[in-house]
């Protein structure tokens, strides 16, 4: 089996190794299968169950938005009905689609630079130290639904934590009602959302970090490198361009996704829909209205604008530390 | 490689390039942020050990005054009364959560390694569908979902939960990102030697990506110990720990310190995985030198 360095080829792009005679489909499909047969053999369980139990279901979730299915009756083919629907109809989707963005363009990049910068500095600490700061970071996300302690901060009489603290401090007289107010609600979820976000992407630079070869610092150090900035711009960000990429791709997936720090925060719905996500415009129509087929033309929807972000940002990543 | 070699040099300073006031300022900020994040665990340790009527104190407090240990007696008395032995729902929980995240890194690992490391015809497909899938939101493909377990009369067996989690798109992803810094002379030097694909893959990418499926393990585990079993599993035999756990907190009011104890215990499991996994991979870099 041929294959050549590959350290510094652009993700998943396909090249083929041998310059291939004009050959019978079939016979080149053949060829390929027996020359990579050890690949394909590793790859074959995982490949089967994947297709099974993810790209099966989300194909059939992409046809049923093409459809009128209340879950009791057979889907019923109505063509692009749902999608003129949500656009053109659905004033409540535009609503979640401004706070969806507005979350995505906030806590995405700010969650993300705040998941290596938190992992980078941890990595200065000794090994012992580093654990237990580890894990204090990741707490938020290792506790489950642990959001409701914002509820007593955030809690709208005079005993909340905040009302309290800031009467106390004579900032305001009256009570505010935090999580019942449509100005307040949207900057207190992407507060708590951030709080939340030192999650997967956190843990894949923290392993990451520790995969930067040592040696490479003393090398840089004798090359005139003087300060961990410059450390960290020309040695320790391009060793880790794999887990930059895994990282931003999680980090945008989940800041696209809002929609538990919604729900138990500002309530489902919210205040005048002042919260309202799309996921939470998915699960109301889901889950409650059993409008299975709209639902899921909001799932496509929404997989389209992760899509489009991705792209993009997999592309401004490819530059770092050139 | 030039391995043996470097191991031998005698240590450098610990780390080059740093100044005393610049550790002193970065150290003060972790800190001061660190406590922000602590909060939960500082909540959950101080509640669990509150006495019923400091728990329903109003105004709230974080901290515990008059520490008390009955909220876990009271505990161990309730699950001595359940109708299905206790011992039965943790044997659930830690099967399904075993089985799932060996299952998982294995599968996941094994076809991870030629995708990084190999070129073949449906290599780029493959890998972007894997990463596409991750941002598909899951709500919507619960009922797809049922309709595959059904047809393969999988509903109602510990399987519903297991398989599905095999083909997760997360481990795939995590694993093929670290596999990709291997260096190739490394596998190269293997085959030479005369070593097969699955003899590379087993005994010298998977040793050289540790922390990553340490890592796997610790995300897989908060995923499946917290997994929300009740779509597919309808017998109560087969219900889960957090199931379990849900009930006795239904109890109300009168459940409250109770429902604390459990929310502790519960909690510390994973972070007990958690601080394992992460001392080993802390440990296994200090003595490996991978890197060419």
């Amino acid at each position: 089996m041929a294959h050549s360095p590959q350290l510094n080829r652009p993700e998943g792009e396909l090249r083929y190794s041998s310059k291939e005679p004009k050959a019978s489909l079939g016979f080149r499909f053949k060829r390929a299968l027996v020359m990579h047969r050890h690949s394909y053999i590793l790859m074959a369980p995982y490949a089967i169950l994947f297709t099974l139990f993810t790209v099966l279901p989300v194909i059939m979730s992409i046809l049923i938005s093409f459809t009128h299915f209340n879950m009791l009756e057979f889907p019923r083919f109505i063509g692009w009905q749902n999608y003129t629907r949500l656009f053109l109809e659905d004033d409540i989707f535009l609503i979640a689609v401004k706070n969806t963005l507005l979350l995505a363009t906030i806590t995405g990049p700010v969650s993300y630079i705040a998941c290596f910068l938190f992992a980078w500095l941890i990595n200065e600490l000794s090994p012992k130290v580093r654990a237990f700061m580890t894990l204090v970071f990741y707490a938020p996300s290792i506790s489950g639904n642990i959001f409701f302690i914002w509820q007593i901060m955030f809690s709208g009489d005079r005993y909340g934590i905040i009302n309290g603290l800031l009467m106390k401090l004579g900032i305001i007289i009256e009570p505010i009602l935090w999580l019942k107010t449509e100005a307040y609600i949207m900057p207190i979820i992407i507060i708590v959302q951030l709080w939340l976000s030192l999650g997967t992407g956190f843990l894949a630079f923290i392993a990451g970090l520790q995969t930067v070869d040592k040696t490479l610092f003393e090398a840089g150090a004798v090359d005139g490198i003087r300060n961990r900035w410059q450390e960290l711009w020309f040695i320790t960000l391009p060793s880790m361009r794999p887990q930059l990429m895994f990282g931003a791709v999680i980090q945008l997936t989940t800041a696209f996704a809002v929609s538990d720090v919604s729900i138990h925060l500002a309530g489902f719905p919210s205040v005048n829909y002042a919260g309202e996500t799309v996921v939470t415009h998915l699960i109301d129509f889901g889950t409650i209205r059993f409008e299975m087929g709209f639902a899921s033309a909001i799932a496509t929807v929404l997989f389209i604008m992760m899509l489009g972000t991705n792209l993009g940002v997999q592309k401004l990543l490819r530059k770092v530390g050139e | 490689m030039e391995l043996p070699i470097k191991l031998r040099l005698p240590r450098l300073r610990k780390r080059v390039n740093r100044s005393l006031g610049g550790n002193m300022a970065l150290f003060g900020f972790l800190a001061v942020v660190g406590a922000f994040m602590a909060l939960p665990l500082v909540y959950a340790i101080n509640n669990a050990f509150k006495p019923l009527d400091e728990i329903f104190l109003f105004p709230p407090r974080l901290f515990v005054r008059n520490p008390t240990i009955d909220n876990f007696s009271d505990l161990f008395h309730l699950l001595g009364d359940s109708w299905v032995p206790f011992s039965r729902y943790i044997f659930n929980t830690v099967f399904l959560t075993g089985m799932g995240i060996v299952g998982h890194v294995l599968l996941a690992s094994a076809a991870a390694y030629p995708l990084a490391k190999h070129k073949f015809p449906g290599r780029g497909p493959m890998f972007h569908i894997v990463v596409l899938s991750l941002m598909f939101t899951p709500a919507v493909t619960a009922i797809p979902n049922y309709m595959i377990m059904s047809w393969l009369g999988l509903v109602n067996t510990y399987w519903a939960i297991i398989i599905p989690a095999f083909a997760y798109s997360l481990g795939l992803y995590l694993m093929k990102q670290f596999m990709e810094q291997i260096p190739d002379a490394l596998l190269e030097a293997a085959k030479i030697d005369g070593a097969s694909e699955y003899r590379i893959f087993w005994s010298i990418v998977m040793p050289n990506v540790k922390p990553a499926w340490m890592t796997l393990i610790i995300l897989l585990f908060q995923m499946l110990w917290g997994a929300d079993t009740s779509g597919f599993i309808y017998s109560e035999q087969l219900k889960s720990l957090n199931y379990a756990a849900n009930q006795i907190v239904l109890g109300g009011i009168a459940r409250a310190g109770v429902g604390a104890a459990v929310a502790l215990l519960l909690m510390s499991v994973p972070i007990t995985v958690f601080v394992f996994s992460q001392s080993q991979i802390l440990e296994t870099m200090a003595t490996s030198g991978m890197k060419e």
